[in-house]
């Protein structure tokens, strides 16, 4: 017995010492720093991600020896969401040379995207961040695929007016949101469309330290009864809007939300949610031979800290989609440079001409998992189409074809948000940066 | 033996009332000060600036402002995280309306506004005391967090709510923004600091030191010997807010680089808090020690396991630090109730008289 411990003891020591020292800065690797947060308040969200990501970079290292045949190093750095600690460990990480940088939050992007020019590191904040930063002439940095929030507000509308947001005129419109950038950026084109199309908005904000307590939120929605309530929560904030929607008998299939909330999120609330709502762009469950690698090379190995149920659900799926943009990235920038380890300059150039089309899909093992994404020196984002998904007591249902945004109504304001911010920075820089599209 | 001060004479009044009055203690603040200004900014690397250093001498300053009000006048306050957003919006307000101003002079001018405001919200200290003074400043908290959150006007209309941090130059370098190289901005803030812990000091050691440290021990007798009480206080409210104002500018232009409303949450009110329970009430000295605990020792512990190679998950460290951190803090508490500060003293006074025990 005693021996055993001690072998085992020094066999981990002997691995341990092994790896970091081999790994981190050998040459014949690309490192990948994953900022997490699996601890604080918004664990219940940040934990599947962390999940996902992780375990599609572990799989593909399984499986094929990494990207292009050069081992992905995957090193984790726990945030808890906090952007001190984000920006902590962006300055761990920037040593060891990252070609990417995935943030996770949109407080540490913000304090990110002027540094990412200057230390020649691109961001990937998928679905989150700065909105304006689509525009990869003004961030040429910054890539926000495959959606803005406003994107996303524009077809929750659309959905909402049976394919048109003219069709809500005269409606009473509700907009529970997280008080905090994240929540506040669709209010200007809220606003907007209240006041062009004629509804009724009635804003519910909802403060960080009141996540827990929206009880009296849920008074005004009930006495103002809205037609849609349009949801933008996250963290601990969604289980417990769903829970207060049952307790206070709001008809679900009226519950509309951003793509945030997590199967545990739906089903935390019991019978009571079924018909609750939620925008997606990529599917659930594990029916993907790619997701079945992952379960086979990682999980049942041990090789991650996912719990078996996991894999599959919302968020779950929305790491590995996360990692598969990294993965995509990585690959399109050995191939535009001829190199085999990448910089994260090159992998810039990769996120430029990401190209995953329904084919390039298939070929990855998703086929059918998500819509077609292509970004442009110009559009860092893709503004792709997404659907609407159902909770049905126990699983998501797509209950929807594919919406695509508003582009006539949201294009402008992401033209001026992006003007404003380069303004506001005086001394924003001009583009410089090659532009490898045909 | 190691600290002794025979032979040292004081010979006028004013060498009395130094505030290093022993030649030891001299030399140490004089080699210390060699060690932050040449060999830091020479031998440490980018991840020691950034990280570390910076944040650290940031919190150490909103602390000694902390201190000059609830360990000096012995008014206790949680609006510490407000009051350093005050002093980041009024900085960040004032660079956008007048960019030609540099941006020193607004940081220090920020400092003035956050003033201001801590007279305001220190009026209610005339009537109140202790606990129900510390539930009025809660409300200054959530008042002006309330106010971040809810006045576009504060943050230019910015659609992400938050404020951004320009591209500044001084002497033709930039000191803040994403240009700003690492020591420019360690020594820009290890020199406002290393101002504003000198004129604390100074403000402690003299008459309004002993004024406020009078209301702090019996405000009755201390009104009964001619302090006026409304003016003390107001005073310690105006210097205690002016200096965590311009720590709050500082963090945000020469630390953080952005910031939401969130940043100045309740919970930096109370890390700064804990930093001078930790460090010792009413002590300047005593801010940089609680520092140290509340923001060093965390990153060394986190920085200890993939050292000696421990295959830990990030998670895991983090949760890890949290409880060691807290283990720490209780351990040095009941080591010593009074904080680091007067561990310092102790140990100071032991050395002197070593190797006998009194």
């Amino acid at each position: 017995m005693k021996s055993t411990l001690l072998k085992s003891a020094a066999g981990a020591l002997a691995l341990s010492l092994a790896l970091p020292a081999g790994a981190a800065f050998a040459d014949d690797s690309i490192y990948v720093p994953l900022f997490t947060y699996r601890t604080g308040p918004f664990a219940g969200s940040g934990t599947p991600i962390a999940d996902g990501m992780h375990d599609y970079l572990t799989m593909l290292n399984e499986r094929d020896g990494g990207v292009g045949g050069v081992k992905l190093v995957v090193d984790e750095c726990e945030t808890g969401y906090d952007t001190k600690k984000g920006l902590e460990c962006y300055d761990t990480v920037k040593p060891k040379n990252p070609v990417i940088v995935n943030p996770w939050s949109t407080g540490i992007t913000l304090s990110l995207i002027p540094k990412a020019a200057v230390d020649k590191i691109p961001i990937l904040s998928m679905a989150y961040g700065l909105s304006a930063s689509a525009k990869g002439d003004i961030f040429p940095w910054i890539f926000n695929p495959p959606a803005t929030y406003w994107d996303g507000l524009s077809e929750i509308l659309k959905y909402a007016g049976g394919g048109s947001i003219d069709a809500l005129k005269g409606k009473t419109i509700g907009y529970l949101y997280f008080d905090a950038g994240f929540g506040k950026e669709p209010i200007p084109l809220f606003q907007a469309l209240a006041k062009e199309v004629g509804f009724n908005l009635k804003l519910y904000p909802v403060a960080a330290a009141d996540m827990q307590n929206q009880s009296s939120k849920w008074l005004d929605i009930r006495r103002d009864k809205p037609d849609v309530l349009v949801m933008y929560g996250w963290g601990a904030m969604n289980p417990t809007a769903i829970k207060e929607a049952v307790k206070a008998e709001f008809p679900m299939d009226k519950f509309v939300s951003i793509w945030w909330p997590n199967d545990t999120d739906a089903a935390s609330a019991g019978d009571g949610t079924k018909g609750f709502k939620e925008l997606n762009w990529h599917g659930t469950g594990t029916d993907y031979p790619a997701l079945a690698d992952i379960q086979k090379l990682v999980v049942d190995k041990g090789k991650s800290q996912t719990p078996k149920d996991e894999v599959g659900s919302v968020l779950y799926n929305r790491g590995v989609y996360n990692s598969v943009l990294i993965a995509e990235a990585i690959a399109e920038a050995q191939k535009i440079t001829g190199k085999k380890v990448v910089t994260g300059e090159d992998v810039r150039r990769g996120l430029e001409n990401l190209n995953l089309d329904e084919a390039r899909f298939k070929a990855l093992g998703l086929d059918g998992f998500a819509g077609p994404l292509k970004t442009t020196c110009f559009d860092h984002n893709s503004h792709s189409a997404t659907f609407i998904q159902q909770w049905d007591g126990s699983k998501w249902v797509k209950v929807s074809d594919l919406i695509g945004p508003d582009t006539s109504r949201v294009q402008p304001l992401l033209d001026e948000a992006a003007m404003t911010y380069a303004q506001k920075n005086a001394g924003w820089p001009n583009r410089s940066e090659v532009c490898d599209n045909k | 033996m190691f600290y002794r001060e025979a032979g040292q004479y004081k010979t006028t009044y004013a060498a009395d009332m130094a505030i290093f009055p022993i030649r030891q203690d001299r030399y140490g603040v004089a080699l210390i000060l060699f060690i932050a200004f040449v060999a830091i900014p020479a031998f440490g690397g980018q991840f020691l600036l950034n990280t570390m250093m910076i944040p650290f001498l940031i919190l150490s300053l909103a602390a000694i402002g902390l201190n000059l009000l609830t360990g000096y006048t012995g008014l206790l306050s949680l609006g510490t995280g407000a009051f350093m957003g005050v002093g980041a919006y009024a900085c960040y307000k004032l660079e956008t309306y007048f960019p030609q101003v540099n941006i020193l002079i607004w940081i220090v001018m920020s400092g003035f506004v956050s003033a201001l405001v801590g007279v305001a919200f220190g009026l209610p200290s005339l009537r109140i005391k202790g606990f129900y003074l510390a539930v009025a400043t809660l409300a200054a908290q959530f008042f002006l967090e309330w106010c971040f959150a809810r006045a576009p006007w504060l943050v230019n209309y910015n659609d992400s709510g938050a404020i951004e941090a320009p591209n500044a130059t001084l002497f033709g370098m930039y000191v803040t923004g994403p240009n700003a190289t690492p020591v420019t901005r360690y020594l820009v803030v290890l020199t406002i600091v290393a101002v504003m812990a000198w004129i604390a000091s100074n403000i402690v050691h003299g008459r309004i030191g002993r004024m406020w440290m009078a209301v702090r021990d019996m405000d009755i007798a201390a009104q009964l010997i001619g302090i006026r009480l409304l003016r003390a206080k107001l005073l310690a409210f105006a210097v205690s807010s002016f200096i965590v104002g311009v720590a709050g500018a500082l963090m945000v232009f020469l630390w953080l680089g952005a910031a939401e409303p969130e940043t100045f949450a309740i919970n930096l009110s109370f890390e700064i808090l804990f930093i001078i329970i930790i460090g010792g009430l009413g002590s300047i000295v005593g801010a940089f020690f609680g520092a140290t605990i509340m923001h060093l020792m965390p990153i060394a512990l986190r920085a200890l396991p993939p050292m000696i190679g421990l295959p830990i998950e990030a998670a895991r460290v983090d949760q890890l630090t949290f409880m060691i951190t807290g283990i720490l803090i209780i351990v040095f508490l009941i080591a010593e109730p009074h904080g680091l500060a007067r561990l310092w003293q102790t140990a100071k006074q032991k050395l002197r008289v070593w190797p006998f025990p009194y």
